[in-house]
């Protein structure tokens, strides 16, 4: 379902071109839930990037669902974002003007789903996100870490995307709700099926996947199954 | 994305900092009712001016001593010019096509009434051809009549306003006034004719020109010469024959004559042109308020979009286009300063009314200059709202979700 083919990205700096990825070729299947782990430096953010439809390769192609995506422009990457891929991010940037629900509503407007559409299928995003329902009403500035972090799940759900790409979202939580969230990915995977892919430069949060791409210095050197 | 998310989501973002967006919407508000109050105001007296010359009487050519300084509409009385005279309009009243000639001798005098009241007011010199040549019309009583003017007479005829001055409720005919001390009967009064402006003709009083020129000035002189054409498409036949005539009896070149004939329309003309000047420099200083209001919005919405670049980045990582974010924030920036140009129109509303009520100026709020405040108000928002617009849609999603 994924598919990379010597993706090379290189960023031109004051200091000269750096390579961040230097032809990076692994598949993704559907249903797989995989760990990109690397330290810092290592590219894995530069790779969530780019399979995230938010930055392109410079040399290599990425297929996404069947989609040769490596040629396309900031409004067909737009598009993809909107229709294929859910974002969580360390820092969940939820819209604090905006109660949870419309925070989870918000990728369903850009979709361009019909208004009233989008309430039902919001809320079935946060039921699988294990939400409580009282805080579908909150504002996001109500609401401890853990939950946040579930609303982001939900809004990433929302769409019904076939990938969700998870960047570091244990990173602002503390062990015990970031052990929460972390089984709540566990859980789309086992019960939903969902394809998820996890980015984090720790040990203990990729134990969590059923597979572990270890980055180091923009390249492989390691690609394991955990069971 | 559709209108109602668009509107929801300007709500919501326009909410989150009232203060903020109140202020904002401060200097729209003062920008646009500045331009409303002033164009009113000089709509206002472009009015009152052209309603108050137009009912001085059409068909009007006025004939004053000194000459027209070329071209800029002023005129000089210079020393040693040759005033008019009584037989000057004797002999305008000659020329053919003249339905009427009204020498006049205008004077500002003290009066006071038989109860006590007294009033500075505009005493005018004048024969019975006035009513006609000024299309002037009697309330009460009589007119001046050529007997009176004959017999040097000592009576008077009041405009409605001098009546109120000097009489109150009282009628005032049969009773005797004091024009620069002296006794006059008040024989008649004349109709309101309601304008105002420079001149007010209901502020007056009417007395023979012959006692004018004897007893209250000691002057054998006119200060203009009312005429009146029959037909309008005479006017300016009229204007040649009465040049020619007055040139001869006053032994100068007709190209360089020591009077002055004006028409209304010259007149108007003139005063249009000032009115107009007027309104437009009036509206150009509340426009450059306009300006630093719009400057306002501009700098409030890269504020926004500063503080806001992670929620952008947000918004594009999850799908939105770069014309949706955009959209949006002009959409935030047109919503101001609409806002802002309506409440503006109310407040130059307001404005102009308070101007009318205790300074006595006439405005008139147009329809025009609603939808030119509405106009300029929305066009402000697009105009400095579109360079903020475009560097939010332009933001990349990556760099934008970074920053700090």
């Amino acid at each position: 379902m994924i598919d990379c083919q010597s993706i090379r990205k290189i960023y031109a700096s004051q200091a000269g071109p750096t390579e961040a990825l230097k032809g990076i070729t692994f598949s993704i299947g559907t249903g797989e839930f995989v760990a990109i782990m690397g330290q810092s430096g290592s590219g894995k953010s530069t790779l969530m990037h780019i399979l995230g439809c938010l930055d392109v390769a410079t040399s290599g192609t990425y297929t996404l669902d069947g989609q040769d995506v490596t040629e396309m422009n900031e409004n067909e990457l737009a598009q993809i974002r909107s229709t294929r891929i859910g974002f969580v991010f360390q820092a969940f940037y939820l819209l604090p003007r905006a109660t949870v629900l419309r925070n989870v509503m918000l990728p369903l407007m850009y979709a361009g789903v019909p208004r009233q559409q989008r309430e039902p299928r919001a809320r079935a995003a946060l039921e699988k996100a294990a939400l409580p329902e009282k805080f579908y009403n909150y504002s996001p500035n109500q609401i401890s870490g853990g939950m946040m972090q579930r609303v982001a799940i939900a809004r990433a759900l929302a769409n019904d995307p076939v990938m969700i790409l998870a960047d570091e979202p244990t990173g602002n939580l503390d062990s015990k709700t970031g052990q929460m969230v972390l089984e709540t990915f566990q859980s789309l995977h086992r019960q939903h099926g969902r394809t998820i892919v996890l980015i984090t430069h720790e040990s203990d949060v990729a134990a969590y996947a059923a597979r572990i791409v270890r980055l180091k210095d923009g390249e492989i050197i390691e690609d394991r199954k955990t069971i | 994305m559709t209108a109602i998310d668009l509107a929801i989501e300007l709500g919501s973002a326009l909410t989150s900092n009232k203060v903020r967006t109140g202020l904002t919407v401060l200097g729209i508000v003062i920008g646009i009712g500045s331009v409303i109050a002033m164009v009113s105001i000089g709509q206002g007296g472009a009015k009152s001016i052209e309603s108050s010359i137009q009912g001085l009487g059409s068909n009007l050519l006025t004939v004053s001593p000194g000459a027209l300084s070329n071209a800029r509409g002023g005129v000089s009385t210079g020393r040693g010019m040759a005033p008019l005279s009584i037989d000057d309009a004797s002999a305008i009243a000659g020329i053919a096509g003249v339905a009427a000639v009204s020498p006049e001798l205008n004077r500002r005098f003290q009066m006071t009434s038989s109860l006590g009241n007294n009033t500075n007011s505009n005493v005018i010199g004048v024969e019975s051809g006035y009513l006609t040549a000024r299309s002037l019309a009697i309330d009460a009583g009589t007119f001046i009549t050529s007997q009176h003017n004959a017999a040097f007479s000592r009576v008077a005829v009041l405009g409605p306003t001098t009546v109120k001055d000097l009489f109150g409720d009282a009628d005032p005919i049969g009773k005797t006034i004091r024009i620069n001390r002296m006794d006059f009967r008040v024989i008649g009064t004349t109709v309101a004719k309601g304008s105002s402006g420079f001149f007010n003709p209901d502020d007056t009083a009417f007395v023979p020109l012959e006692t004018m020129q004897r007893i209250l000035v000691g002057a054998d002189v006119v200060s203009t010469i009312a005429v009146s054409v029959a037909d309008k498409t005479q006017m300016a036949d009229v204007k040649a024959q009465v040049t020619e005539l007055l040139a001869s009896r006053h032994r100068v070149d007709p190209a360089a004559p020591d009077f002055s004939i004006f028409s209304q329309e010259d007149v108007l003309g003139t005063l249009n042109q000032v009115t107009n000047t007027f309104t437009m420099f009036l509206g150009s200083v509340a426009g450059i308020s306009l300006v630093v209001g719009g400057i306002g919005i501009m700098n409030m919405m890269l504020m926004t979009i500063t503080e806001r670049t992670r929620e952008i980045g947000l918004r594009r990582a999850i799908g939105a286009k770069q014309w949706q974010i955009s959209l949006q924030f002009l959409a935030e920036s047109v919503a101001l300063t609409l806002l802002g140009g309506i409440l503006g129109i109310l407040l130059g509303w307001l404005l102009s009314l308070l101007v009318t009520t205790f300074a006595g100026i006439n405005t008139s709020v147009t329809a025009s200059s609603v939808v030119l405040g509405v106009g300029m108000s929305s066009s402000i928002g697009i105009i400095f709202g579109f360079y903020p617009a475009r560097r939010a849609g332009k933001l990349h999603p990556i760099d934008a979700l970074r920053y700090e």
